[in-house]
């Protein structure tokens, strides 16, 4: 049962993360975060050495608050296009915990309308929560893209 | 009304489309003029398939495109390059998928053809069946002719060009400049971000030689580095220059003072690169060697345009491969220094991150520009794309070429005259 509860609780926090950016309330999001957090995109989803490698993102917090800057500034025109995401995490699994970390791993379906076109970026995500008194807070998030290894086009928004 | 011209047939009357100072619209729409574009420049020139870096081994492979046809690249036993064309002799199956990587061989998956990495074909399944039909040492995999020049590979299907150095010409200088940023260390591929954007191929080709966009399209990447990167990055008014190299080649100088990297080595380092400089001379690197490393590690000040396909475009590959008349997809490729601190390679990696690729801060604003021109180009029956700022204000380079303010369209000018004779060859 602790298990469960675990989970449930877990899940709870990633779906509010996910509410978070489809309503773009990013200033909450970078709250999420611990302050050595780092959130990542890579290309090949078998990569493990994100700081080595080229990524599509690989923000730590200053990044992060950049990013969260140019989405809010309005200077960005591929930012303004995308009218609203939709995404769906499930497939929850705890894959590890220790007594200060959760490891999680879980499925990501987000949807984008840029344009009018609708389009969906299905992807496998991984967290690294930080146990904080009775929450989390996010070490690392790594988003594997299912076509991260093709190729993509503009994504003006957080996944 | 007399620019007016009948679109059918268009294939053959390039000459009144292609304006001195504008070109039609329909040469981003047309879907014939696309498909003698594939065959006439696609087909007839040198195209970029790759970096030596990125095959660096015996098994080493990449793919890439020339045109409409895949190929693949690939370094034999005896460390030899080849470009050999991705399709079994038998029925045509690709041989090789995947980006890159490394292999002992190519192996047909629908009959089991066998070929060596120098292409030749090794073993046939039930070899019996075709004695007294053909040698093996008739079908090997179609060998393309290709040359190099400073590392980066160009392959072509016409034997008889002229040789890669005398295509590139006037570039070559700026490709030996380009190469220094690897800070003492040999040029080598690190990755790349690959995108598609909806839009024809010569709406990219011309983007490397558009300063203009610059400040409009970036503002939100200007606003999100320091004060005194920005203002490096404010060029538009500056000493910066385009010049025509020849043969559809261009150079963009946006920032004059980063065009030879192994020069100024005792100017101050820029506050951005501070903590890195800290971090290579606790590191034990002499201050020469941490003064090179740190001027090297943003980038030359320049874009050089190469026709029709790549780029050398500040610290960065960028080639493009035509998808359909409006679908292109943009390859921007990574670079770092081979055998370099780690450090070094990771700023020149997180800088790339930074502006570049489907996630970056600068690539997909430019991808919304040009998805819009695209679909703008649409618009009316006889309309044109002007290409004539500061045509009124040339003058001569000291390497003797016709040359124009940073944010002049010199380099989109040479583009589609290098378009224009090769479209009516």
């Amino acid at each position: 049962m602790s298990d469960l509860n675990l989970l449930n609780r877990v899940r709870a926090f990633i779906d509010t993360e996910a509410d978070m950016l489809d309503f773009e309330e990013y200033n909450a999001w970078l709250d999420l975060w611990t302050d050595n957090g780092v959130y990542v995109v890579p290309i090949d989803p078998k990569e493990t050495d994100f700081a080595n490698t080229l990524n599509y993102a690989y923000d730590k917090a200053e990044m992060r608050k950049l990013r969260v800057a140019r989405l809010q500034s309005g200077e960005a025109v591929s930012t303004q296009t995308t009218e609203k995401t939709v995404r769906q995490l499930g497939r929850f699994r705890i894959l590890a915990e220790s007594d200060t970390h959760v490891e999680v791993r879980c499925s990501m379906y987000l949807s984008e309308c840029r344009h009018g076109n609708l389009k969906t970026y299905p992807a496998d995500v991984t967290y690294k929560l930080l146990k904080a008194d009775d929450e989390f807070r996010i070490d690392e998030k790594v988003i594997r893209l299912q076509n991260s290894d093709a190729y993509l086009s503009s994504i003006g928004y957080i996944l | 009304m007399t620019d007016m011209i009948d679109i059918k047939p268009v294939v053959a009357d390039y000459d009144s489309m292609i304006k001195p100072d504008k070109v039609h619209s329909s040469l981003y729409s047309n879907p014939e003029i696309y498909e003698e574009e594939l065959d006439k420049i696609f087909n007839n020139t040198w195209v970029w398939v790759g970096h030596e870096s990125e095959v660096p081994d015996v098994g080493s492979y990449k793919t890439a495109m020339i045109g409409r046809h895949s190929v693949i690249v690939s370094r034999d036993r005896k460390k030899n390059l080849h470009v050999l064309l991705n399709r079994c002799r038998h029925r045509a199956a690709t041989v090789c998928e995947g980006k890159k990587g490394k292999t002992k061989s190519f192996m047909c998956p629908y009959h089991g053809w066998g070929y060596s990495l120098d292409g030749a074909l090794r073993a046939v399944p039930k070899p019996e069946e075709y004695e007294g039909v053909f040698d093996k040492s008739e079908y090997p995999l179609v060998s393309l002719r290709f040359e190099t020049y400073q590392g980066l590979i160009f392959a072509t299907f016409k034997e008889d060009l002229e040789p890669l150095e005398d295509f590139l010409g006037g570039a070559k200088k700026w490709i030996d400049l380009f190469i220094k940023q690897g800070g003492g260390y040999p040029l080598k591929v690190l990755g790349d971000h690959r995108f598609r954007f909806p839009g024809n191929w010569k709406i990219q080709l011309e983007n490397t030689t558009d300063a203009y966009h610059f400040p409009i399209v970036h503002k939100s990447f200007v606003s999100s580095v320091d004060d005194q990167t920005a203002e490096v990055f404010d060029f538009l008014d500056g000493e910066g220059f385009v010049e025509d190299l020849g043969n559809g080649h261009s150079v963009m100088v946006m920032i004059p003072e980063l065009v030879d990297l192994e020069e100024d080595l005792d100017a101050p380092i820029p506050e951005r690169f501070q903590a890195l400089a800290e971090e290579l001379a606790a590191e034990g690197h002499s201050d020469l060697e941490v003064r090179r490393l740190v001027r090297a590690v943003g980038g030359s000040g320049f874009n050089l345009n190469l026709f029709p396909n790549v780029a050398c475009s500040m610290a960065f590959f960028r080639t493009l491969v035509p998808i359909s008349v409006n679908e292109t997809e943009i390859h921007h490729v990574a670079l770092g220094g081979e055998g370099a601190p780690a450090a070094f390679n990771q700023m020149r990696i997180r800088l790339h991150e930074h502006f570049q690729g489907p996630m970056g801060f600068g690539t997909p604003d430019d991808a919304e520009a040009w998805e819009r021109v695209q679909k703008g180009s649409h618009a009316g029956t006889e309309e044109w794309i002007l290409l004539n700022r500061g045509q009124e204000n040339l003058s001569t380079s000291p390497d003797g070429n016709v040359a124009g303010a940073v944010c002049s369209e010199t380099g989109m000018r040479a583009a589609y005259q290098q378009w224009k004779k090769m479209m009516t060859a």
